[in-house]
Protein backbone atom coordinates (compact mmCIF):
# COMPACT_ATOMS: atom_id res chain seq x y z
CA UNK A 1 0.00 0.00 0.00
CA UNK A 2 1.18 3.32 -0.71
CA UNK A 3 2.43 5.04 2.86
CA UNK A 4 1.05 7.97 4.29
CA UNK A 5 2.89 11.21 5.36
CA UNK A 6 4.58 11.44 8.13
CA UNK A 7 3.56 14.63 10.90
CA UNK A 8 5.89 13.87 13.49
CA UNK A 9 9.48 12.90 14.21
CA UNK A 10 10.22 11.54 17.79
CA UNK A 11 13.79 11.78 18.42
CA UNK A 12 15.16 10.29 21.23
CA UNK A 13 18.87 11.03 21.15
CA UNK A 14 19.67 9.24 24.38
CA UNK A 15 18.85 7.02 27.24
CA UNK A 16 21.08 8.55 29.17
CA UNK A 17 18.68 10.22 31.93
CA UNK A 18 19.31 11.58 36.06
CA UNK A 19 15.90 10.00 36.68
CA UNK A 20 14.75 6.65 37.19
CA UNK A 21 10.80 6.89 36.86
CA UNK A 22 9.31 3.27 37.18
CA UNK A 23 6.87 4.11 34.01
CA UNK A 24 9.94 4.81 31.63
CA UNK A 25 8.93 4.19 28.23
CA UNK A 26 12.37 3.10 27.30
CA UNK A 27 13.80 -0.05 26.97
CA UNK A 28 14.22 -2.87 29.55
CA UNK A 29 17.38 -3.51 28.34
CA UNK A 30 19.35 -0.03 28.48
CA UNK A 31 22.92 -0.47 28.58
CA UNK A 32 24.94 2.32 29.69
CA UNK A 33 27.70 3.54 27.37
CA UNK A 34 25.67 2.18 24.80
CA UNK A 35 26.35 3.87 21.05
CA UNK A 36 24.31 7.27 20.08
CA UNK A 37 24.25 8.42 16.60
CA UNK A 38 26.67 11.02 15.90
CA UNK A 39 25.85 15.23 15.28
CA UNK A 40 25.87 14.44 11.80
CA UNK A 41 23.95 11.58 11.96
CA UNK A 42 20.92 12.97 13.99
CA UNK A 43 21.41 16.05 11.04
CA UNK A 44 20.42 13.71 8.82
CA UNK A 45 17.77 12.23 10.01
CA UNK A 46 16.15 15.68 9.99
CA UNK A 47 16.54 16.41 7.08
CA UNK A 48 15.13 13.12 5.76
CA UNK A 49 12.71 13.15 8.25
CA UNK A 50 12.08 17.02 6.70
CA UNK A 51 11.73 15.61 3.17
CA UNK A 52 9.20 13.14 4.12
CA UNK A 53 6.97 15.87 5.47
CA UNK A 54 7.59 15.93 8.83
CA UNK A 55 6.39 19.14 10.49
CA UNK A 56 7.18 18.41 14.28
CA UNK A 57 10.92 17.29 15.89
CA UNK A 58 10.44 16.12 19.27
CA UNK A 59 13.44 16.10 20.88
CA UNK A 60 13.21 13.54 23.70
CA UNK A 61 15.45 10.28 25.73
CA UNK A 62 16.08 9.79 28.12
CA UNK A 63 17.46 12.79 28.95
CA UNK A 64 18.38 15.31 25.47
CA UNK A 65 19.47 17.79 27.52
CA UNK A 66 22.80 14.92 28.34
CA UNK A 67 23.52 15.77 24.76
CA UNK A 68 26.23 19.10 24.63
CA UNK A 69 25.04 19.21 20.80
CA UNK A 70 21.31 19.08 21.89
CA UNK A 71 21.33 23.19 20.22
CA UNK A 72 22.57 22.70 16.36
CA UNK A 73 20.27 19.74 15.94
CA UNK A 74 17.76 22.33 17.34
CA UNK A 75 19.16 25.17 14.99
CA UNK A 76 18.95 22.47 12.21
CA UNK A 77 15.55 21.82 12.88
CA UNK A 78 14.66 25.43 12.82
CA UNK A 79 16.70 25.58 9.57
CA UNK A 80 14.46 22.80 7.74
CA UNK A 81 11.10 24.62 8.91
CA UNK A 82 10.11 21.98 12.10
CA UNK A 83 9.01 23.00 14.98
CA UNK A 84 10.94 21.53 17.68
CA UNK A 85 9.98 20.51 21.25
CA UNK A 86 11.93 19.81 24.03
CA UNK A 87 10.71 17.18 26.00
CA UNK A 88 12.67 16.92 29.31
CA UNK A 89 13.27 15.94 32.63
CA UNK A 90 14.30 19.98 33.41
CA UNK A 91 17.97 18.64 34.63
CA UNK A 92 20.09 20.48 33.06
CA UNK A 93 17.72 23.12 31.71
CA UNK A 94 20.19 26.13 33.28
CA UNK A 95 19.51 29.77 32.37
CA UNK A 96 23.04 29.54 30.14
CA UNK A 97 21.33 26.33 28.30
CA UNK A 98 18.02 27.88 27.93
CA UNK A 99 18.96 30.61 26.30
CA UNK A 100 21.08 28.72 23.79
CA UNK A 101 18.17 27.09 22.55
CA UNK A 102 16.34 29.86 22.40
CA UNK A 103 18.81 31.44 20.48
CA UNK A 104 19.00 28.28 18.37
CA UNK A 105 15.04 28.27 17.46
CA UNK A 106 13.62 25.83 19.67
CA UNK A 107 10.00 26.77 19.83
CA UNK A 108 8.41 25.24 22.76
CA UNK A 109 9.44 23.57 25.92
CA UNK A 110 7.64 19.90 27.45
CA UNK A 111 8.84 19.21 31.34
CA UNK A 112 8.00 16.16 33.37
CA UNK A 113 6.66 16.21 36.23
CA UNK A 114 6.26 13.21 38.44
CA UNK A 115 3.71 14.85 41.23
CA UNK A 116 2.74 18.58 42.22
CA UNK A 117 4.54 17.20 46.12
CA UNK A 118 8.28 17.96 46.33
CA UNK A 119 8.63 14.48 48.71
CA UNK A 120 6.49 12.14 46.48
CA UNK A 121 8.35 13.94 42.79
CA UNK A 122 11.42 12.88 44.62
CA UNK A 123 10.39 9.56 45.80
CA UNK A 124 9.02 8.65 42.63
CA UNK A 125 12.17 10.39 40.27
CA UNK A 126 14.08 8.10 42.04
CA UNK A 127 16.38 11.42 42.81
CA UNK A 128 15.80 14.61 43.91
CA UNK A 129 14.81 16.70 41.79
CA UNK A 130 11.34 18.46 41.95
CA UNK A 131 12.70 21.69 43.19
CA UNK A 132 14.88 22.23 40.37
CA UNK A 133 11.98 21.00 37.91
CA UNK A 134 9.94 23.77 39.31
CA UNK A 135 12.93 26.16 38.80
CA UNK A 136 13.11 24.94 35.37
CA UNK A 137 9.64 25.87 34.09
CA UNK A 138 10.18 29.39 35.50
CA UNK A 139 13.27 30.13 33.97
CA UNK A 140 11.11 28.78 30.58
CA UNK A 141 8.45 30.36 31.16
CA UNK A 142 10.82 34.21 31.61
CA UNK A 143 13.23 33.00 28.63
CA UNK A 144 9.84 33.31 26.23
CA UNK A 145 9.68 29.59 25.75
CA UNK A 146 5.39 27.95 25.80
CA UNK A 147 5.15 25.62 28.37
CA UNK A 148 3.75 22.28 28.73
CA UNK A 149 3.96 20.10 31.73
CA UNK A 150 3.15 16.27 31.54
CA UNK A 151 2.41 14.19 34.67
CA UNK A 152 1.82 10.07 34.19
CA UNK A 153 -0.69 9.38 36.36
CA UNK A 154 -1.10 6.10 38.15
CA UNK A 155 -2.05 5.04 41.91
CA UNK A 156 0.40 7.12 43.87
CA UNK A 157 -0.50 10.40 42.79
CA UNK A 158 -3.85 10.54 40.97
CA UNK A 159 -5.80 11.62 44.11
CA UNK A 160 -3.68 14.78 43.56
CA UNK A 161 -4.92 15.36 40.50
CA UNK A 162 -6.33 18.98 41.72
CA UNK A 163 -3.23 19.95 43.16
CA UNK A 164 -1.34 18.74 39.89
CA UNK A 165 -3.40 21.00 37.49
CA UNK A 166 -3.24 24.07 40.20
CA UNK A 167 0.71 23.60 39.86
CA UNK A 168 0.84 24.01 36.15
CA UNK A 169 -1.38 26.68 36.48
CA UNK A 170 0.66 28.97 38.80
CA UNK A 171 4.26 27.87 36.17
CA UNK A 172 1.95 29.60 33.15
CA UNK A 173 1.94 26.24 31.60
CA UNK A 174 -0.26 26.68 28.67
CA UNK A 175 -1.18 22.87 28.17
CA UNK A 176 -0.28 20.09 30.57
CA UNK A 177 -0.42 16.65 29.62
CA UNK A 178 -2.34 14.52 31.97
CA UNK A 179 -1.69 10.65 30.54
CA UNK A 180 -2.34 7.58 32.40
CA UNK A 181 0.61 5.14 32.41
CA UNK A 182 0.74 2.70 29.47
CA UNK A 183 1.71 -0.45 30.80
CA UNK A 184 4.47 -1.71 28.72
CA UNK A 185 8.35 -2.45 29.31
CA UNK A 186 9.37 -0.64 32.66
CA UNK A 187 5.43 0.20 34.14
CA UNK A 188 4.55 -3.08 32.84
CA UNK A 189 7.23 -4.49 35.39
CA UNK A 190 5.92 -2.18 37.98
CA UNK A 191 2.39 -2.99 37.59
CA UNK A 192 1.10 -3.95 40.94
CA UNK A 193 2.64 -0.72 42.21
CA UNK A 194 1.11 1.77 39.61
CA UNK A 195 -2.33 0.47 38.87
CA UNK A 196 -4.55 2.54 40.39
CA UNK A 197 -8.26 1.55 41.82
CA UNK A 198 -11.46 2.15 39.72
CA UNK A 199 -12.47 4.61 41.99
CA UNK A 200 -9.63 7.10 42.07
CA UNK A 201 -9.66 6.81 38.24
CA UNK A 202 -13.47 7.60 38.36
CA UNK A 203 -12.75 10.63 40.71
CA UNK A 204 -9.59 12.13 38.97
CA UNK A 205 -11.32 11.54 35.29
CA UNK A 206 -14.20 14.09 36.67
CA UNK A 207 -12.17 16.49 38.44
CA UNK A 208 -9.87 16.90 35.03
CA UNK A 209 -12.72 17.41 33.40
CA UNK A 210 -14.07 20.00 35.63
CA UNK A 211 -10.74 21.73 35.57
CA UNK A 212 -11.01 21.24 31.62
CA UNK A 213 -14.02 23.02 31.50
CA UNK A 214 -12.85 26.34 33.90
CA UNK A 215 -9.73 27.11 32.13
CA UNK A 216 -10.61 26.16 28.44
CA UNK A 217 -9.38 29.25 27.05
CA UNK A 218 -6.32 29.89 28.96
CA UNK A 219 -4.87 26.30 29.87
CA UNK A 220 -5.27 23.31 27.50
CA UNK A 221 -5.37 19.84 29.33
CA UNK A 222 -4.50 16.67 27.19
CA UNK A 223 -6.10 13.60 29.05
CA UNK A 224 -4.79 10.47 28.12
CA UNK A 225 -7.45 8.24 29.29
CA UNK A 226 -6.23 4.46 31.09
CA UNK A 227 -6.18 1.64 28.72
CA UNK A 228 -6.98 -0.86 31.99
CA UNK A 229 -10.54 -0.03 33.03
CA UNK A 230 -12.38 1.12 29.26
CA UNK A 231 -14.16 -0.96 27.11
CA UNK A 232 -12.19 -0.02 23.39
CA UNK A 233 -8.79 0.28 22.78
CA UNK A 234 -7.02 3.71 21.97
CA UNK A 235 -5.71 4.55 18.79
CA UNK A 236 -2.51 3.83 19.75
CA UNK A 237 0.10 6.23 17.45
CA UNK A 238 -2.96 7.11 15.37
CA UNK A 239 -1.69 3.63 13.28
CA UNK A 240 1.15 2.01 12.97
CA UNK A 241 3.72 3.70 10.50
CA UNK A 242 0.38 6.48 9.83
CA UNK A 243 1.90 9.99 11.41
CA UNK A 244 4.52 9.48 13.42
CA UNK A 245 8.25 7.81 13.58
CA UNK A 246 10.48 7.47 16.44
CA UNK A 247 14.28 6.70 16.13
CA UNK A 248 15.89 5.57 18.73
CA UNK A 249 19.33 6.64 20.01
CA UNK A 250 21.00 3.69 18.32
CA UNK A 251 19.50 4.96 14.59
CA UNK A 252 16.75 2.36 14.56
CA UNK A 253 13.33 3.37 13.31
CA UNK A 254 10.13 2.61 15.56
CA UNK A 255 6.48 2.91 14.70
CA UNK A 256 6.28 4.03 18.10
CA UNK A 257 9.05 4.23 21.41
CA UNK A 258 7.67 1.34 22.67
CA UNK A 259 7.42 -0.96 19.52
CA UNK A 260 11.29 -2.41 20.26
CA UNK A 261 9.80 -4.35 23.01
CA UNK A 262 7.76 -6.41 20.64
CA UNK A 263 9.44 -10.02 20.32
CA UNK A 264 10.47 -11.01 16.55
CA UNK A 265 10.47 -7.39 15.06
CA UNK A 266 13.44 -5.94 14.03
CA UNK A 267 13.79 -2.67 12.96
CA UNK A 268 15.80 -0.95 10.25
CA UNK A 269 18.88 1.63 11.24
CA UNK A 270 19.82 5.10 9.34
CA UNK A 271 23.00 3.89 9.85
CA UNK A 272 21.84 1.38 6.70
CA UNK A 273 18.80 3.06 5.06
CA UNK A 274 17.31 6.41 4.65
CA UNK A 275 14.21 7.27 6.49
CA UNK A 276 12.56 7.39 3.34
CA UNK A 277 12.99 3.85 2.50
CA UNK A 278 12.49 2.50 6.22
CA UNK A 279 9.52 4.43 6.28
CA UNK A 280 7.78 3.38 2.94
CA UNK A 281 9.15 0.58 1.91
CA UNK A 282 10.84 -1.72 5.43
CA UNK A 283 8.66 -4.67 6.49
CA UNK A 284 8.26 -3.35 10.24
CA UNK A 285 6.60 -0.35 9.14
CA UNK A 286 4.08 -2.12 6.56
CA UNK A 287 3.00 -4.82 8.81
CA UNK A 288 0.30 -3.23 10.87
CA UNK A 289 -0.35 -0.20 8.61
CA UNK A 290 -3.70 0.54 7.41
CA UNK A 291 -6.23 -2.58 7.61
CA UNK A 292 -5.78 -5.73 5.87
CA UNK A 293 -3.45 -7.07 7.92
CA UNK A 294 -6.41 -7.16 11.01
CA UNK A 295 -7.96 -10.65 12.27
CA UNK A 296 -11.36 -10.49 13.52
CA UNK A 297 -13.30 -8.70 15.72
CA UNK A 298 -11.10 -5.94 14.06
CA UNK A 299 -11.42 -6.64 10.12
CA UNK A 300 -15.28 -6.24 10.43
CA UNK A 301 -15.30 -3.55 13.11
CA UNK A 302 -16.96 -0.30 12.08
CA UNK A 303 -14.12 1.27 14.06
CA UNK A 304 -11.30 -0.20 12.76
CA UNK A 305 -10.37 3.23 10.75
CA UNK A 306 -10.84 5.21 14.31
CA UNK A 307 -8.46 2.88 16.76
CA UNK A 308 -6.81 1.36 14.45
CA UNK A 309 -6.98 -2.29 16.07
CA UNK A 310 -5.40 -0.45 19.45
CA UNK A 311 -1.96 -1.17 20.41
CA UNK A 312 0.93 -3.72 18.76
CA UNK A 313 2.93 -3.82 21.80
CA UNK A 314 -0.34 -4.27 24.61
CA UNK A 315 -1.45 -7.02 22.18
CA UNK A 316 2.24 -8.36 21.88
CA UNK A 317 2.31 -8.32 25.75
CA UNK A 318 -0.93 -9.21 26.85
CA UNK A 319 -1.80 -11.88 24.02
CA UNK A 320 1.21 -12.83 22.54
CA UNK A 321 1.42 -11.75 19.36
CA UNK A 322 1.33 -8.20 18.12
CA UNK A 323 -1.07 -8.91 14.91
CA UNK A 324 -3.98 -9.81 17.70
CA UNK A 325 -6.62 -7.10 18.27
CA UNK A 326 -5.21 -5.17 21.36
CA UNK A 327 -6.61 -7.05 24.81
CA UNK A 328 -7.94 -3.20 25.72
CA UNK A 329 -10.58 -3.69 23.39
CA UNK A 330 -14.28 -5.71 25.12
CA UNK A 331 -14.31 -7.86 21.84
CA UNK A 332 -10.99 -9.04 21.51
CA UNK A 333 -10.49 -12.91 22.36
CA UNK A 334 -7.56 -12.06 24.68
CA UNK A 335 -9.45 -9.35 27.02
CA UNK A 336 -9.30 -12.10 29.88
CA UNK A 337 -5.91 -11.64 30.11
CA UNK A 338 -6.07 -7.95 30.79
CA UNK A 339 -9.08 -8.16 33.43
CA UNK A 340 -7.11 -10.98 34.77
CA UNK A 341 -4.13 -8.52 35.58
CA UNK A 342 -6.59 -5.21 36.31
CA UNK A 343 -8.41 -7.39 38.48
CA UNK A 344 -10.93 -4.34 38.17
CA UNK A 345 -8.61 -2.76 39.96
CA UNK A 346 -8.70 -3.85 43.24
CA UNK A 347 -5.04 -6.13 42.96
CA UNK A 348 -2.43 -6.32 46.00
CA UNK A 349 -0.25 -3.25 45.95
CA UNK A 350 2.70 -3.95 46.19
CA UNK A 351 4.96 -0.88 48.10
CA UNK A 352 8.31 -0.41 46.62
CA UNK A 353 9.34 0.16 42.74
CA UNK A 354 12.00 -1.40 40.46
CA UNK A 355 13.48 1.78 39.25
CA UNK A 356 14.37 2.39 35.40
CA UNK A 357 18.28 2.16 35.73
CA UNK A 358 20.59 0.06 33.29
CA UNK A 359 20.73 -3.42 34.76
CA UNK A 360 17.36 -3.47 36.75
CA UNK A 361 14.68 -4.75 34.80
CA UNK A 362 16.44 -8.47 35.20
CA UNK A 363 15.24 -7.69 39.22
CA UNK B 1 -13.57 42.35 20.13
CA UNK B 2 -13.30 45.89 19.59
CA UNK B 3 -11.89 47.23 16.52
CA UNK B 4 -9.02 48.91 17.98
CA UNK B 5 -7.51 45.56 19.50
CA UNK B 6 -4.47 43.99 18.13
CA UNK B 7 -4.60 40.51 16.63
CA UNK B 8 -1.59 38.41 16.69
CA UNK B 9 -0.09 34.71 16.73
CA UNK B 10 0.71 33.31 19.98
CA UNK B 11 4.27 33.06 21.25
CA UNK B 12 3.88 29.15 20.41
CA UNK B 13 2.38 29.34 16.88
CA UNK B 14 4.10 29.80 13.83
CA UNK B 15 2.46 30.36 10.17
CA UNK B 16 4.50 28.47 7.27
CA UNK B 17 4.32 27.48 4.11
CA UNK B 18 4.11 23.14 4.43
CA UNK B 19 6.42 22.56 1.60
CA UNK B 20 4.98 18.91 1.23
CA UNK B 21 1.79 20.12 0.23
CA UNK B 22 2.29 23.85 -0.63
CA UNK B 23 -0.28 24.60 1.87
CA UNK B 24 -0.02 27.64 4.83
CA UNK B 25 -0.01 25.76 8.56
CA UNK B 26 -0.62 26.95 11.93
CA UNK B 27 2.30 25.26 13.92
CA UNK B 28 2.05 25.00 17.66
CA UNK B 29 3.57 21.99 20.53
CA UNK B 30 2.32 18.75 18.76
CA UNK B 31 -0.47 20.20 16.55
CA UNK B 32 -1.17 22.04 12.98
CA UNK B 33 -4.02 23.51 11.55
CA UNK B 34 -4.17 23.61 7.53
CA UNK B 35 -5.63 26.91 6.76
CA UNK B 36 -7.65 28.42 4.07
CA UNK B 37 -6.77 30.86 1.66
CA UNK B 38 -8.85 33.66 3.56
CA UNK B 39 -7.50 32.76 6.71
CA UNK B 40 -4.02 33.26 5.49
CA UNK B 41 -4.68 36.47 4.19
CA UNK B 42 -6.24 37.55 7.21
CA UNK B 43 -3.03 36.32 9.61
CA UNK B 44 -0.75 37.32 6.93
CA UNK B 45 -2.20 41.13 8.28
CA UNK B 46 -1.99 40.30 11.55
CA UNK B 47 1.54 41.37 12.53
CA UNK B 48 1.18 42.84 16.30
CA UNK B 49 0.68 46.04 14.97
CA UNK B 50 -2.48 46.76 13.10
CA UNK B 51 -5.66 46.90 14.56
CA UNK B 52 -8.58 45.02 13.57
CA UNK B 53 -10.35 47.74 11.80
CA UNK B 54 -6.81 48.34 10.03
CA UNK B 55 -6.75 44.52 8.97
CA UNK B 56 -10.52 44.44 7.68
CA UNK B 57 -10.36 47.78 5.53
CA UNK B 58 -7.17 46.42 3.75
CA UNK B 59 -9.15 42.89 3.03
CA UNK B 60 -12.40 45.10 1.77
CA UNK B 61 -10.74 46.88 -0.63
CA UNK B 62 -8.30 44.13 -1.71
CA UNK B 63 -11.15 41.67 -2.22
CA UNK B 64 -13.63 44.56 -3.23
CA UNK B 65 -16.25 43.56 -0.26
CA UNK B 66 -18.51 45.51 1.98
CA UNK B 67 -16.49 46.62 5.60
CA UNK B 68 -19.55 45.07 7.32
CA UNK B 69 -19.71 41.83 5.10
CA UNK B 70 -15.54 41.43 5.61
CA UNK B 71 -15.66 42.32 9.57
CA UNK B 72 -17.77 39.74 10.06
CA UNK B 73 -15.88 36.96 8.30
CA UNK B 74 -12.91 38.10 10.01
CA UNK B 75 -14.11 38.35 13.24
CA UNK B 76 -15.20 34.92 12.76
CA UNK B 77 -11.70 33.51 11.60
CA UNK B 78 -10.10 35.41 14.47
CA UNK B 79 -12.60 33.90 17.49
CA UNK B 80 -12.03 30.77 16.38
CA UNK B 81 -8.43 31.29 16.11
CA UNK B 82 -8.51 32.34 19.22
CA UNK B 83 -10.65 29.79 21.22
CA UNK B 84 -7.69 27.31 19.68
CA UNK B 85 -5.57 29.84 21.70
CA UNK B 86 -3.35 30.23 18.41
CA UNK B 87 -4.06 34.11 18.26
CA UNK B 88 -4.10 37.03 21.06
CA UNK B 89 -6.21 40.33 20.94
CA UNK B 90 -3.82 43.02 22.46
CA UNK B 91 -5.22 46.12 23.59
CA UNK B 92 -5.09 48.63 21.36
CA UNK B 93 -2.10 51.08 22.62
CA UNK B 94 -2.69 54.48 22.82
CA UNK B 95 -1.68 56.91 20.16
CA UNK B 96 0.68 60.04 21.09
Amino acid sequence: MTAPRPYGLLAELTYRCPLHCPYCSNPLSLESGAAELSTSEWMKVLHEASELGVLHALFSGGEPLQRPDLADLVECARRLGLYSNLITSAVGFSRSRAEELKRAGLDSVQISFQADDHELGDHLAGAPVHKSKLEAAQLARSVGFPLTLNVVLHRHNMDRVEAVISMAEALGAERLELAHTQYYGWAFKNLESLLPDREQIQVAALRVGEAAHRLRGSMEIVYVTPDYFGTRPKPCMNGWGRRYLTVNPRGEVLPCPTAGEIKGMRFDSVLKNSLGWIWNESEAFNRFRGTDWMPEPCRSCDQRELDFGGCRCQAALLSGDPSHTDPACEFSPYRQSLLDLSKGGSTTVRPDFVYRRPGASAL
Amino acid sequence: MTPGCVPGLNAKTRLQVDRYSGDHVLLYPEGLLKLNPGAVAILELCDGKRSLEEICRRLAARFGVALDVMSFDVEECLEKLRQKGLIELRAPTARP
